[in-house]
């Protein structure tokens, strides 16, 4: 009966439609939360107004006020700035991963401890660091009492060094990833590799620069840009609980200028921002899926 | 070879205390947190670096009893459990489809999804935000809970479909050679076998919906309509003269969090990772 029925292939035509019932929900969902906006987003960003009333084309002038504007320069540089921040938690990152990876005992809990910050409220966490930081604050305090009192700093309202401590906490949230991340491909690694080296007599330094970190390399640079582009395009949250783009607009970044021009009501310039930072996100996130091709191929 | 055991054993103290200075990083502002949130304000003020020597709940009580705080709490349990729900939902039907169904294009659809997960939300902030006010969303939960739903699926595919792929197709195809349809595979096959990687999954999605401070802080305005993070931004601003109080906040919306992690360390390493390798 059974078999009867498959031959008659009653059922491929259930086969043939089914999946397209069941893709369509998600279909819908990213149509909804993705290409609609960033179509919408593109024409918002050649009219003038806040759009509750008729707005106004202006053609390409919302960018050419942007690219004018120094507030944008200096979100833009800062974004910048915080890419120097992805060096240094991935190469701490790795180092730690590497320790890790001698099977040191207690490695479960160090691993767990490093993580944890990683899936913290940034919100919760910005918080306790706006007080840390502040002038008198832990930080300023403890280096007061180990009579390092010069190095004491106005960590959030010195114009040079808030984004400074944007990028300290970036780096404190976000290094336990890479640290879990590296410690995963490591343990993933054949032994023989390694075991070879070390018979061929590579001391320790040699056999993690040599034998190990280039076995990793394209997890390495998948990381990379992965962190590129959330200090490009997702630091929002800190920025905003630690310094809200202050002194002045001395810490802001693409985001806050985004999300203070649309406050204002200046949603053609909040479109055409976002259009920029897309567009630098996409060339980002293409690179994220060529480079993803070649982790999954190795 | 020739390490003797003295330079040994100075390797692996220098490691432990390597990745202890790393560990007292990364717990102390969290200890900072609890400690300054059960000391009294005068004590604080007095030196903020002090042992909680005289704890105090006072702080924490406050929180709870005449601040928005358990409301707002409660506004982010409602927006996190619905728009995880209703995104998982999706996603398992949709994964299901691309990877067993095959169906014209669905590669193109499965690298669509891995694209979509890394675009900024930020970048679609203003036509969601002005989509909102004309449709009367804008100050109901029902405005980030359609937001949220949207941006989490691309991940949730891409997530499922990557564990679908290590199902055995025989599983699926002696199944259906039995007669049974899309549906049941999916419900009495499929879905059990994937409980810990959907669970994985509604952990991850969890917390980032519980962490989302820009979108809630745009679409929730009134005070009645916030979440937990869009609260405790106002807090910050509201008790710049009391810390203890406004990191008494802080903790209440740290705890669930860490608690679920200590629970289920396991399946947060596996999910927030899951965005790397294979």
């Amino acid at each position: 009966m059974t078999s009867e029925g498959v031959t008659r292939r009653r059922p491929r035509r259930r086969r043939v439609l089914w999946p397209y019932l069941y893709v369509l929900p998600a279909l819908a969902a990213m149509a909804f939360a993705f290409g609609y906006p960033l179509v919408q987003v593109v024409r918002d960003s050649f009219y003038a107004g806040d759009f509750t009333s008729n707005p106004i084309w202006v053609g390409l002038d919302n960018y050419k006020g942007v690219i004018d504007d120094p507030q944008f320069r200096q979100s833009i540089l800062n974004n910048l700035k915080l890419m120097l921040s992805v060096p240094i938690m991935l190469g701490l990152g790795l180092a730690i991963a590497l320790v890790l990876n001698d099977r040191i005992r207690g490695m479960r809990q160090y691993q767990a401890i490093v993580f944890l910050p990683y899936v913290l409220p940034a919100t919760a966490i910005g918080i306790a660091f706006s007080f840390l930081l502040q002038q008198n604050g832990v930080l300023n305090t403890a280096l007061r009492d180990l009579h390092l009192g010069p190095l004491a700093q106005d960590w959030l309202g010195n114009s040079h060094l808030a984004i400074v401590s944007v990028g300290g906490l970036v780096i404190w949230q976000q290094l336990g990833f890479g640290v879990v991340v590296f410690t995963a491909a490591l343990l993933a690694l054949p032994p023989e590799t390694a075991e070879a080296a070390r018979i061929d007599g590579a001391n320790w330094w040699q056999l993690q620069l040599r034998v190990l970190v280039p076995q990793i390399r394209p997890i390495i640079e998948l990381l990379t840009v992965i962190q590129v582009i959330t200090v490009i395009s997702w630091v929002f949250n800190y920025v905003y609980v630690l310094t809200t783009g202050g002194p002045g607009y001395a810490s802001s970044v693409m985001e806050l200028y985004i999300w203070r021009s649309f406050s204002n009501g200046s949603n053609g310039t909040a479109a055409a921002v976002a259009v920029m930072l897309f567009g630098m996100a996409s060339v980002l996130i293409g690179l994220s899926v060529w480079v993803r091709r070649q982790v999954a191929s190795v | 070879m020739r390490t003797s055991a003295g330079a040994r054993i100075v390797g692996v103290l220098s490691r432990h205390a390597f990745l202890i200075v790393i560990c007292l990083a990364a717990l102390y502002p969290l200890y900072f947190i609890v400690a300054t949130a059960i000391r009294s304000n005068a004590a604080y003020q007095l030196n903020p670096t002090g042992f909680p020597s005289d704890p105090t709940f006072a702080s924490l009580r406050d929180m709870i009893l005449h601040q928005p705080l358990p409301r707002w709490m409660w506004n982010s349990f409602l927006v996190t459990l619905s728009s995880v729900a209703v995104s998982t939902l999706i996603a398992l039907l949709a994964a299901y489809a691309a990877v067993f169904g095959r169906f014209w294009g669905h590669r193109v659809f499965l690298s669509t999804s891995v694209a979509l997960m890394v675009v900024p939300p930020v970048t679609l902030l203003v036509p969601m935000f002005i989509l909102m006010v004309n449709t009367g969303f804008v100050n109901h939960l029902q405005s980030v809970i359609v937001f949220y739903t949207g941006l989490l699926v691309p991940f949730a595919i891409f997530f499922l479909a990557n564990f679908f792929r290590t199902v055995p197709v025989e599983l699926i195809e002696a199944a259906s050679s039995e007669g049974a349809g899309p549906f049941t595979v999916l419900r009495r096959i499929v879905m059990p076998l994937s409980g810990a990687a959907t669970f994985t999954l509604v952990v991850v999605q969890a917390i980032w919906v519980w962490n989302e401070l820009l979108i809630a802080l745009v679409f929730l305005q009134s005070e009645s309509s916030r979440t937990l993070m869009a609260g405790l931004t106002q807090f910050q601003g509201r008790f710049v003269t009391n810390q203890p109080l406004v990191l008494a906040g802080a903790l209440l919306s740290i705890a669930p969090v860490v608690l679920l992690y200590l629970s289920g360390q396991r399946f947060f390493v596996r999910g927030l990772t899951a965005g790397i390798g294979k």
